[in-house]
Parts: structure tokens; C-alpha cells; sequence
């Protein structure tokens, strides 16, 4: 990212990533009704997802974090680029 | 030393993906106050690789965007695009390949693996011909598939090699499989299930061809088709090696630590082992590249390929480097994989390949729906569902509890085959072209098993 | 007290107010406590997720021979649930229809405000009559294809359905089951000829989806399609109530936990979880198992009645810290409050949403509301448990 003259990024908004642990994952879809534009059914169990949440999905992801059943949503910043 | 002073002082995490990530948020949750740094040789802060078999080659998500979210801030140093070179354990310096040194008090080595590349390295050069482990691997070959190409070739019907094929049929490619052994995913979950995941390529336009091998890569700068051991011949435009993974451990090899092809042998609370088999106070392993023995399955040495087991071996090696001996806490976790491809859902808990007998314990191969369970010398070893995954729970108590084998009768969708074990026709892995992603290191007594 | 009247003092109307203390012994004398009435009762996490995921557990009441009928697949086992459960779910969720439940929030925001309108400073209104009721019943009408006004019908209908259906000891209820038979029957009736008319001419609605399914192996028949639509009806509607309801009534006991959502409202899915953790609606479901089983030490034989107490499960301090507290952002919150395994409840996502847009505009209301009643009256129905009335004055 480029430094901007006042020392904050040039992009202030980080866009949000997600990731969903298919090991405790048990296909109750929960988190497709809720946000169907990043979680997708593949098949009748099979759990697709878009990594990168838009900000216009980040809320309805929250929601889907909050209600997946074995709680396997992690929603979060990645380790910024810029990283030491 | 007073337990506190483990919160304190320099921790070195060797590896940048899912388990360095994980160990390093778990280092800090369990209070760890000293400096921590993380390195890693690829340039990228830790991604997720999964995705890259699935969303990113169906076009779904973009290779760069599977950056993996913390769980929390961990407060690291990140060395990110060098590689470790060596340890010195004496001097406790993990050695760099810009000519740094780091200093550490507790390391952990969390390395990983690498694809295994095709052997003939003028053919693996050829462009067209891919492996698949990398961010850049996976975006290199989404823009290949993006392309429209005639035919891909995948060498290798392991769960990569069948994930690729899968994606290439949902988005209208024509696409061989070659497989040395008897069907796809055998390796893994043996003969009955290889038989359906045979059915499910053909029936979904899989071109499979079992029991022959890739001989030649032929191209002349690009890649244009294979030579097959049956004779025949794959015209092509794109290839894929999926023939498993190798262990990063070369950088270890003057260490004097226990490691080879094998992976790195730690204790049951992730302390690495020596050359002699000493177990070491300050060098821990974690995720993929570790093999680690487990009560379970006989006390032998577990190697494992799963994203599962690298956060879950990630957060004990974490605690147990910062708590006193009394404290730690063992890996006893079990192993836990899944795929999805042609769109079934499989899962595994336990180790399949541990075993000698299987039943179908409820549903059907028929509806593509089933439990299966496996036994070794009458007790449960591992289960494998296909879309049934809410039943998995159940299975792994089974495991854990070392329940006999066949399992309890009672099961509503009981299948009719339920009380009769057919042997589970796990093969010789030297005679497949794809390894297991769990692989038993040590030896049993009636069997070898052993992947190098 | 003798732990094996737990069931009778649990379903005890005097109860409903604060089933808890009862849970608490429970899981004292449990995991398995054993009834008078030969019923086994099982109120720890552990052993209910077990349960709720052990395939030798039926959920059909047709295993011990209770009734004949075919029930819905609510209480059906596998093949079959799976079955009907599969095709109940084309129309309304993922595989085939993952953006119906997410493309009802806008209206479903809209009945929230309409309902609100008369909410005003100084007034006294019910909860559930004015505002928890009313919603999700125009929610499940709209979603099913069901005409509002029709409401007092079904409402009888549903009554007498849900208090056969209820859980109590000794079962003693060959009245309660008849009238639950009639209202069925009736209901069903009323359901299959709505969806009949739809037939050939259908509108954006789940009644209509089901009879012109064009493909024939994907078709329920007239009896599956009856008792699935009932189903779907009542639990719309008996569930949901207590959801919203229960929540009023939690935050206006928590008025630290209401201040902080008010200034926090991103917690709100979180609370919501919390609130079906801390006060389910659904409190109690019944199982049989279909061989002898093991639990925690006890065999429970073959055919047994085993009821698994959720709400119990949901308080248990082997798996949560400080069960008793409310806490709107408590992590780890693997709540037993829509079940687990293959019976998770269906229709949890509209409920969720519901439940947050219900919620989410009730806050600003009550910051300075109190309760009328403390406790306020329940329901009879021990296992759908909720307030008949939540009288607040704004």
C-alpha cells in the first residue's frame, strides 16, 4: 500500500476476509440463508465461499458467524501486508 | 526457571501459513509477552490453501484474496520471502538466507510442505505444466483453465488430484486423470469408497485411466501431451502433478534434530525429538511437516496433511511453550479431513488406512449417502461419510472410546450390509501414484504402510 | 426431593415461570435420571449433542408404537426424513432456493415498523398480542401462501396441535391427542386445498412451489404434503412468538445488557444466539432409541422414552461459564436452543431474522419501559415454553 502524505494508508478500508473450518463444519447451511451471496452449497453439504467479504456482506457474515451451529466462521482482518 | 519466565523471552516461528499463524495468536492468548517473529519463505502474509483446489479455480474467489483473518492481533515480527536455512541448537539461532541469524529461547518449526514436482525437471519446465500448493500455483493455473484449454491432464487421483479434476468438469473442460493404482483416492480411504469416487469421475465425464502411469511429458516449450505406460497417449494443453507433498525439511538436515522425508518426530506435546531420539525442552513442531505419535492408532508416528491438525497441533504446541512440564498438554485430537468434489461432501475422522475391515453402517453407496466405518482387529478405527456429515460425531465418540468393531446395531437408516465386514483393501502406497494425507510412519505387524 | 418426579414438577404449570432451579437438579441427579413413569430424562450438553447425533435415536413416535399416522419429517428417522426434509427445503433454503429467507428481511423490517407505530411513550401493550405474535404469523402466511385473515381458524387449529404434542408425564392426554388428531386432519385439509387452488396458476409462495413441482420424483404426496405444510404453519408461528417474547422479557430483566445493545446494536446476532441459549423456545424433545443404549453408564432399553431437556443443556456449567448470566456477546456459544444433528430446527434462519429486526426496533422502546408483571403469565405448554401476555408500559 502507499504511505499518503498524513501517514495513513491510501486505502482505509481493509477489506475483510473469511474462513470457515470445514473440520467442524457439518453442512447445516445456516450461513447460506444468511449471507447467499458468500456462502454457497456445493451439492447438498458441501460448503463453498467467497474469501474476500465485500463490505456490503460483512454484516450479514457477522450474522452467519453468530448463528453457525458449531461456530467454524472466523471473519477477520488479514495480517496486513505491511507487516514487519 | 519460575513458570513466569515462559511468558517471557524470544519465540522463532519457522513457517508463515495456518499453523504459524495459529501458534502465534495462540502465543499471545496464553499470555506470551516476549518477541515473537514469524518466517516465512513465501512473500505473503499466511493464506488458505483449501480454497485454492475449489473457489479460486472455479473462479469464485481470486488467489490473492485467501489471506487468512486472525483471530486476534498477534503482535509479530514477520519475516516474510526468506527461508530458514539451519538451526543452531547449541547457540539456539535459527539461521537465515539473507545472512541474518535469529536469535530464539523456544523455537517452533511449522515448515510444512511443498508440492512434489514431476520428476524430470525439462519436463516439469514445460509451460502448461503445473503443481498445485502455492498462491501463485493456483493463480497461474485459474488463468490457464480461464483460457478454455482443449484437455487438462492430471497425474495423480489423490484428493488434490480429484478436487482439480472436479473443478475442470463444473466449468466444461474436458479432463484425464491417470492414476497408477486401482481407482482414485484408494490411498486414502481404500477400496470400497475408491470404487464410488471411480463411478462419480466417469458419470460426472472424467476421462479416468487407472493403473498406468505417466511415462513422458511431451512439448517443445509448451506443454502438448503425455505418453502413458499402457501405450496410449493424452493430447493436452494444460497438466496438473498432483502426486502429494514433500516435507520442508532439508533446511534441518545438520541440525541434529530427528527429521526426514518422513516429517519431523515430535512427542505427544509437539517438543521436537533429537537425532538420537532425545527429546529437546525448546524445539516444537507443528502442522504439516510434524509426525507425532498418537495412543489411538498404536502409538505410531502420525503423519498428517489436514488444516484440522495444524491449528489444533498449532494451539498445543503454543501452550506447551509457555507453560511449565506439569501444565502441558498432549496433541491426542483426532486426525479430521474432508473434500468436496463432484458435488459430494466426504469427511474422515480416524485413520482409514488403519484398518483391515469396513461396513457400510448406514445409508447406501447407491444414494451416494452413506457412513462407513472402519475396524482394525475388531475395534473402530476411522469412519468416512459421504453427505452425512451431522453423523460424524457420532463415529469419532466410536473412535475414541475404542468401541468394538462392527459398530452397535440400531441405526435408523441402517444399511442392509451393516453386519458384514468386507475387508477394507487399503493398497501398498508405494504402488499409487497419490499418497494419503494421513500416513502411519511406524510399521504394523502383518502389513507395511509406510509412504517416503 | 426424589429426583424421579422431575419430569411432573418440570411440566408442573406452577414451573413455567422458572423451570431452572428444576434443571439445576437435574443435572445434579442426572445425566440420567430416571422417571416414575418409566421416562428417562437427560438434562447435561454433553450427553443431549451425543444423542441429538446418535443414529439409534428416533425421533418417530411410531417406534413405540404412540400413533399410526405418518408424521411430518419433523419426527420421521432417516431415509425418510432425510427425504422429505430435502424436498420440504427446495423452496426455502439452500441447495435450491439459498436467497428466499435472505430476500424476506426488507419486508419483514417493514411489518416490524408498521407493528410499531402505535408504540407509543405512556402507553401500556402487550408484547406478545401486539407485537411478537403478529409478526412472524404474517411472515409464515406470506411465505406459505396463506391468507392473514385466516388466522383465527388456524390459531384453533394450532393450539389444539401443539398442546397434544406437548411433553408431560404419564401420558395421560388420550383427550389432548384426540382433539390434536382432529385439528390435524382438519388443518392439513385446509392446507391441501389452498395449495390445490395454486395448482397450474402459481404465485411466489411455498404452497404453490410444492404442488407444481414439475419434476414427479421430487413431488410430496397429498398426505406428505399435508402434514409438512402443517408443520411448517405451526412451528412459524408457535416458536417464534416465544423467541421475541422471551427476549423482551430478558432485556427488560437486563437493563445493563439493553443499554449496551443500545449503544452496541452489532451485537445483536450475538444476542440473539444468547437468548436462544439462555431462554429457548423449544424446551424439552422427545427420543426413543432403536437398540439398547449406553449414557454415561446408564442403559436406557430398546423403546424406552427418553426426553432430552435442551433448555437444561443450554445452563449446563460443563460446557458454559456462568450459565445463569445473559451475556449478550458471550463466545463459544454452542447453544442446544434449535436442537443439533440431522432435526436442527428448519426454519432457524427466518427466526433468527425475525428475532433480530423484531429486537433491533424494539431497543429504542425500551429504554424506559417496565414490566407490568414479573413474572408474566405463561402457557400451559411446558415444551414451548413462553408468556401468553408480556404486558410492558412504555
Amino acid at each position: 500500500m502507499l504511505e499518503s502524505e498524513g501517514g495513513g494508508t491510501a486505502e482505509d478500508v481493509v477489506e475483510m476476509r473469511t474462513v470457515v473450518d470445514l473440520t467442524r463444519c457439518q453442512g447445516y447451511a445456516q450461513c447460506v440463508f444468511l449471507a447467499p451471496e458468500v456462502f454457497e452449497l456445493h451439492g447438498e453439504e458441501g460448503l463453498l465461499y467467497a474469501t474476500a467479504v465485500p463490505d456490503d456482506q460483512a454484516e450479514r457474515v457477522r450474522q452467519a458467524a453468530a448463528a453457525c451451529p458449531v461456530q467454524a466462521i472466523l471473519l477477520g482482518e488479514e495480517v496486513s501486508s505491511g507487516a514487519r | 526457571m519460575v513458570p513466569g519466565d515462559l511468558k517471557e523471552g524470544r519465540i522463532v516461528i519457522v513457517g508463515a501459513s495456518l499453523a504459524g499463524l495459529r501458534a502465534a495468536e495462540a502465543l499471545r492468548e496464553e499470555g506470551f509477552t516476549g518477541s515473537l517473529t514469524v518466517v516465512g519463505d513465501e512473500p505473503h502474509p499466511p493464506y488458505d490453501r483449501p480454497p485454492l483446489s475449489k473457489q479460486v479455480l472455479l473462479g469464485q474467489a481470486t488467489a490473492e484474496t485467501t489471506g487468512l483473518p486472525m483471530r486476534r492481533e498477534p503482535d509479530a515480527e514477520w519475516r516474510l520471502g526468506v527461508a530458514a536455512t539451519g538451526v543452531d541448537l547449541l547457540a539456539k539461532r535459527v539461521l537465515l538466507a539473507d545472512g541474518e541469524s535469529l536469535p530464539y529461547d523456544r523455537l517452533l518449526i511449522a515448515t510444512g510442505t511443498r508440492a512434489r514436482p514431476w520428476p524430470n525437471p525439462a519436463e516439469a519446465a514445460l509451460d502448461g505444466v503445473f503443481t498445485l500448493r502455492t498462491r501463485e500455483d493456483a493463480a497461474g493455473l485459474a488463468e490457464r483453465l480461464d483460457a478454455r484449454p482443449e484437455r487438462v491432464l492430471v497425474i495423480g487421483g489423490g484428493f488434490t488430484g480429484s478436487e482439480i479434476a472436479s473443478a475442470c468438469r463444473e466449468l466444461g473442460l474436458e479432463v484425464t486423470v491417470a492414476e497408477r493404482g486401482p481407482a482414485p483416492l484408494v490411498g486414502a480411504l481404500g477400496g470400497t469408497l475408491s470404487k464410488l469416487a471411480a463411478v462419480m469421475q466417469r458419470n460426472h465425464g472424467v476421462d479416468l485411466r487407472t493403473g498406468v502411469t505417466v511415462t513422458t511429458l511431451r512439448g517443445n516449450g509448451g506443454f502438448t501431451g503425455a505418453e502413458l505406460s499402457d501405450g496410449s497417449r493424452v493430447d493436452a494443453e494444460v497438466c496438473v502433478v498432483a502426486l502429494g507433498a514433500i516435507r520442508n525439511v532439508e533446511w534441518l538436515a545438520d541440525s541434529g534434530l530427528a527429521a526426514g522425508p518422513r516429517g519431523i518426530a515430535c512427542d505427544a506435546g509437539c517438543r521436537a525429538f533429537n537425532m538420537y531420539g532425545i527429546v529437546t525442552d525448546d524445539v516444537f513442531v507443528a502442522g504439516d511437516v510434524s509426525r507425532f505419535p498418537h495412543p489411538l492408532f498404536g502409538y505410531q508416528m502420525l503423519s498428517l496433511e489436514h488444516w484440522g491438525n495444524a491449528v489444533e497441533q498449532a494451539e498445543v504446541a503454543a501452550h506447551n511453550m509457555v507453560n511449565p512440564g506439569p501444565l502441558q498438554r498432549p496433541h491426542l485430537s483426532i486426525p479430521t479431513f474432508w473434500s468436496t468434489q463432484f458435488g459430494l461432501n466426504i469427511k474422515s475422522v480416524g485413520v482409514p488406512t488403519y484398518s483391515d475391515h469396513i461396513v457400510i453402517a448406514q445409508g447406501s453407496l447407491e444414494a451416494r449417502r452413506l457412513a462407513m466405518v472402519y475396524g482394525y482387529q475388531g475395534r473402530v478405527t476411522a469412519a468416512v461419510t459421504v453427505d452425512m456429515a451431522k453423523a460424524l460425531d457420532y463415529y469419532r465418540h466410536l473412535i475414541e472410546t475404542a468401541a468394538p468393531f462392527p459398530p452397535p446395531p440400531g441405526a435408523q437408516d441402517r444399511a442392509i450390509a451393516a453386519d458384514i465386514p468386507i475387508p477394507s483393501l487399503v493398497p501398498d502406497p508405494s504402488g499409487l501414484s497419490h499418497g494419503p494425507t494421513v500416513a502411519l510412519t511406524g510399521h504394523l505387524p502383518d502389513r507395511r504402510l509406510t509412504v517416503v | 426431593m426424589d429426583s424421579a418426579t422431575l419430569l411432573a414438577r418440570i411440566t408442573d404449570y406452577a414451573s413455567r415461570p422458572n423451570p431452572y432451579p428444576l434443571y439445576a437438579e437435574l443435572r445434579e441427579a442426572g445425566p440420567v435420571v430416571q422417571q416414575a413413569d418409566g421416562s428417562y430424562l437427560i438434562g447435561t450438553y454433553h450427553e443431549i449433542a451425543a444423542l441429538l447425533h446418535d443414529p439409534r435415536m428416533s425421533a418417530d413416535p411410531r417406534t413405540r408404537g404412540e400413533v399410526a399416522h405418518k408424521p411430518p419429517f419433523l419426527r420421521l428417522d432417516d431415509p425418510e426424513h432425510h427425504r422429505l426434509r430435502t424436498l420440504a427445503m427446495r423452496p426455502f433454503g439452500p441447495p435450491h432456493s439459498p436467497r428466499r429467507v435472505d430476500s424476506m428481511r426488507g419486508e419483514i423490517d417493514r411489518i416490524t415498523r408498521e407493528l410499531l407505530q402505535s408504540f407509543e411513550a405512556g402507553r401500556q401493550i402487550d408484547i406478545v398480542d401486539d407485537f411478537a405474535y403478529p409478526l412472524p404469523v404474517t411472515v409464515i402466511c406470506r411465505l406459505l401462501g396463506v391468507p392473514r385473515e385466516d388466522e383465527p381458524l388456524f390459531r384453533a387449529w394450532s393450539d389444539a396441535l401443539v398442546a397434544a404434542a406437548d411433553v408431560r408425564p404419564e401420558d395421560d392426554s388420550a383427550e389432548e391427542d384426540k382433539a390434536g388428531d382432529q385439528a390435524r386432519m382438519e388443518m392439513g385439509g385446509y392446507l391441501v386445498n389452498l395449495a390445490e387452488q395454486r395448482r397450474g396458476d402459481p404465485g411466489d409462495d411455498m404452497l404453490s412451489a410444492f404442488v407444481n413441482e414439475p419434476d414427479p420424483a421430487l413431488r410430496l404426496t397429498q398426505e406428505e404434503l399435508a402434514e409438512t405444510a402443517v408443520l411448517l404453519l405451526i412451528a412459524g408461528h408457535e416458536t417464534t412468538v416465544n423467541l421475541i417474547t422471551n427476549g423482551s422479557l430478558t432485556l427488560l430483566r437486563h437493563p445493563e445488557q439493553l443499554d449496551r445493545l443500545r449503544r452496541e446494536p452489532e451485537l445483536l446476532p450475538r444476542a440473539v444466539e444468547e437468548l436462544l441459549r439462555y431462554e429457548p423456545p423449544v424446551h424439552m424433545r422427545g427420543r426413543v432409541p432403536h437398540a439398547d443404549i449406553d449414557v454415561a453408564g446408564t442403559e436406557i432399553p430398546q423403546h424406552a422414552s427418553v426426553i432430552l431437556a435442551l433448555a437444561s443443556g443450554n445452563r449446563d456449567p460443563m460446557r458454559f461459564d456462568e450459565p445463569d448470566r445473559f451475556d449478550p456477546a458471550r463466545p463459544d456459544n454452542q447453544h442446544l436452543g434449535f436442537g443439533s444433528g440431522i432435526h436442527l430446527c428448519y426454519g432457524g434462519p427466518l427466526a433468527r431474522i425475525e428475532a433480530q429486526a423484531a429486537l433491533g426496533a424494539l431497543l429504542p422502546h425500551l429504554g424506559g419501559a417496565s414490566l407490568v408483571e414479573d413474572p408474566p403469565p405463561y402457557r400451559q405448554n411446558a415444551m414451548l415454553r413462553g408468556p401468553r401476555h408480556l404486558p410492558i408500559q412504555l
